[in-house]
């Protein structure tokens, strides 16, 4: 058979899988995200929010919806990809693919694809979500979706990384409690670091969220903390770096071939 | 042409486990094999190196010819391998466990879908098409890896074990089938067994793995006819107080003071050892074979390998 046709419908297998999956466990998947959503946009958009004046000129709640988007996007993409791959490493259904003619490098796009529909999915329902809060269009549309796109997939490169070295469910959680969160919380999503002290405003520059999220946010107001291109630059260099570190883990089967 | 060719395998797992340790092995294609070893021999590692799910430490293996370090592709999609354990999607339907594994062998869903229905309804699990996969039974577990490793028609079958923990009537349907496709679809099947019956039933070669060493290797038919003696339970009409010696046989006694156990090397007749016996005034009420003669002389080979060198 030939060697493409193969691995393209072996890809196309993979994510109608992956697809499958978080679609049919949507309750745990899709539902939080958009919650977690509602709640910032209540709390913090509308209720603080109404105090806060305008920040670079833009009400408070338009302000932070594109970072109350992206978080659910980075969120979800990386989740969907640590825990499903780590439960095919788990169950040890991932030996069908090793077994299979499938090469790394389609599994890999496989299961990132999975990440990214998932993060699509999560962005969606967050961004109707925000419609009761606002009538924003995006300014820039296509520069949204190519940063929320290549934002997705480095996240799912991620937790493609976090999953072939996890033991336990634990270790699954342990890069997004304590590096994700912070990393999200302190990228910009709740202000511009221009109200930072310039210390502060100098160590931001070192959290590569910042440069997605704002990058996003150009997307969607038409403002941003960074040139864009300085976003779209950070987020290639680590696709190129988390890449290629995963297609290393795979090619020589860390964590799956004893 | 040869459907497998291993050369020198050897595979250190970490800490020193030397599960094989530098095994030759060849098999025709068509061929019916048996891979024969107690537990902890190297069976499974032999097996998951062949199929891709275990690095080796070195040495070759080709498939049909093709090179597992050059030419993975081609090794892969002509194997289809039923494992030792379950490894497949507990919680999906198991047509979906089918279906994903024609697709990530290049067969297009649709194709997919009938070759799932088929295979499905060979093994006797089509009514639990939309039964998730930890619902099925120990059986129709294993049955379902079967269908799995089957979707994709590949040439040579691997199966590790498959008859533990299945009952006698689907033992048998499943030596039926996998005869079946030995002989119609002239695919080259290998398994792993304890069950020496099972090998003798099925197989036409038969290679003994012991403490990762192969000790013998070839035709049933030969190594049956080189199992070289046969051991007989004897209940006696008198209790001894010690085994006699009647030479060329070899005796002993058992917990029961009235049986004795008598091992008749090839080419001796039970008779005699009767009259033996008869002629030391011992009288035989009634006689047994203790054990397969294949079973006795595998133990015998692994008793000899005992104190293999590291
Ligand atoms: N993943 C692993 N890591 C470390 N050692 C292993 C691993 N898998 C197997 N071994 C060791 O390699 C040796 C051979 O094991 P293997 O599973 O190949 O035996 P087997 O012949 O299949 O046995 P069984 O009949 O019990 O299935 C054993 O000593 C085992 O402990
Ligand atoms: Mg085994």
């Amino acid at each position: 058979m030939n060697y493409w046709r193969l691995q393209w419908i072996a890809y196309c297998t993979i994510v109608r899988k992956e697809v499958r999956r978080f679609t049919r466990i949507w309750v745990q998947t899709i539902t939080p995200p958009a919650v977690n959503a509602l709640l910032y946009m209540l709390i913090f958009g509308g209720l603080i929010g109404s105090r806060i004046r305008e920040v670079d000129g833009f009400a408070y709640m338009d302000f932070l919806i594109p970072g109350i988007i992206m978080m659910g996007i980075i969120t979800s993409s990386y989740g969907n990809v640590v825990s499903s791959f780590f439960g095919t490493k788990l169950q040890k259904h991932i030996e069908e693919l090793l077994v299979s003619p499938v090469s790394n490098t389609t599994i890999l796009a496989g299961y990132i694809t999975g990440g990214v529909a998932r993060g699509a999915a999560v962005g969606m329902i967050v961004s109707l979500v925000a419609m009761f809060f606002t009538d924003l269009r995006p300014v820039h549309p296509v520069t949204t979706i190519f940063i929320a796109v290549l934002t997705s997939i480095m996240f799912s490169l991620g937790g493609l990384i976090n999953a072939v070295y996890a033991q336990t469910f634990d270790e699954c959680s342990i890069v997004p409690n304590f590096v994700l969160a912070p990393l999200t919380y302190l990228g910009g999503i709740f202000y511009s670091i221009s109200m930072l002290p310039p210390l502060a405003q100098k160590l931001s520059l070192f959290n590569p969220v910042l440069y997605m999220i704002n990058g996003f946010r150009y997307g969607i107001l038409g403002i941003s903390d960074i040139p864009l291109w300085q976003s779209f630059a950070v987020i290639m260099v680590f696709i190129v770096i988390l890449g290629t570190i995963a297609m290393t883990l795979l090619n020589r089967g860390v964590g799956i071939k004893p | 042409m040869t459907a497998l060719e291993i050369q020198n395998l050897v595979k250190v797992y970490d800490k020193d486990t030397y599960a094989l340790r530098g095994i030759d092995l060849t098999v025709a294609e068509g061929d019916f094999f048996a891979l024969l070893g107690p537990n902890g021999a190297g069976k499974s590692t032999a097996i998951g190196i062949i199929s891709s799910l275990v690095n080796k430490t070195s040495g070759s293996v080709k498939v049909f010819g093709h090179d597992l370090d050059t030419d993975v592709v081609a090794t892969k999609a002509s194997i289809g391998l039923v494992p030792q354990e379950f490894n497949f999607n507990g919680f999906e339907p198991i047509i979906n466990t089918i279906t994903n594994v024609a697709g990530y062998n290049g067969i297009p869903f649709s194709v997919a879908k009938k070759r799932a229905e088929h295979y499905l309804k060979r093994l006797d699990l089509w009514d639990k098409r939309n039964a998730a996969g930890r619902e099925l039974s120990g059986g129709m577990k294993r049955r379902l890896m079967i269908a799995r490793a089957l979707v994709h028609e590949p040439k040579m079958l691997i199966l590790d074990e498959p008859t533990a923990g299945v009952d006698i009537e689907i033992r048998r349907s499943m030596w039926d089938y996998l005869s079946e496709i030995n002989s119609q679809n002239g695919t080259t099947i290998i398994l792993t067994t304890h069950y020496l019956e099972e090998a003798e039933a099925l197989c036409r070669n038969v290679a003994i793995i012991d403490h990762g060493q192969i000790i013998e290797n070839g035709a049933v038919t030969k190594l049956l006819s080189q199992a070289m003696q046969e051991t007989f339970v004897l209940n006696l009409y008198s209790d001894l107080t010690e085994a006699p010696s009647i030479k060329p046989f070899t005796t002993r006694l058992r917990d029961d003071a009235n049986q004795l156990e008598v091992d008749v090397p090839k080419g001796e007749s039970v008779t005699s050892m009767i009259d033996a016996l008869k002629n030391r005034g011992i009288q035989v009420g009634s006689i047994r074979t203790k054990s397969n003669r294949l079973e006795a002389f595998f133990l015998r080979l692994i008793g000899k390998n005992d104190g293999a060198a590291p």
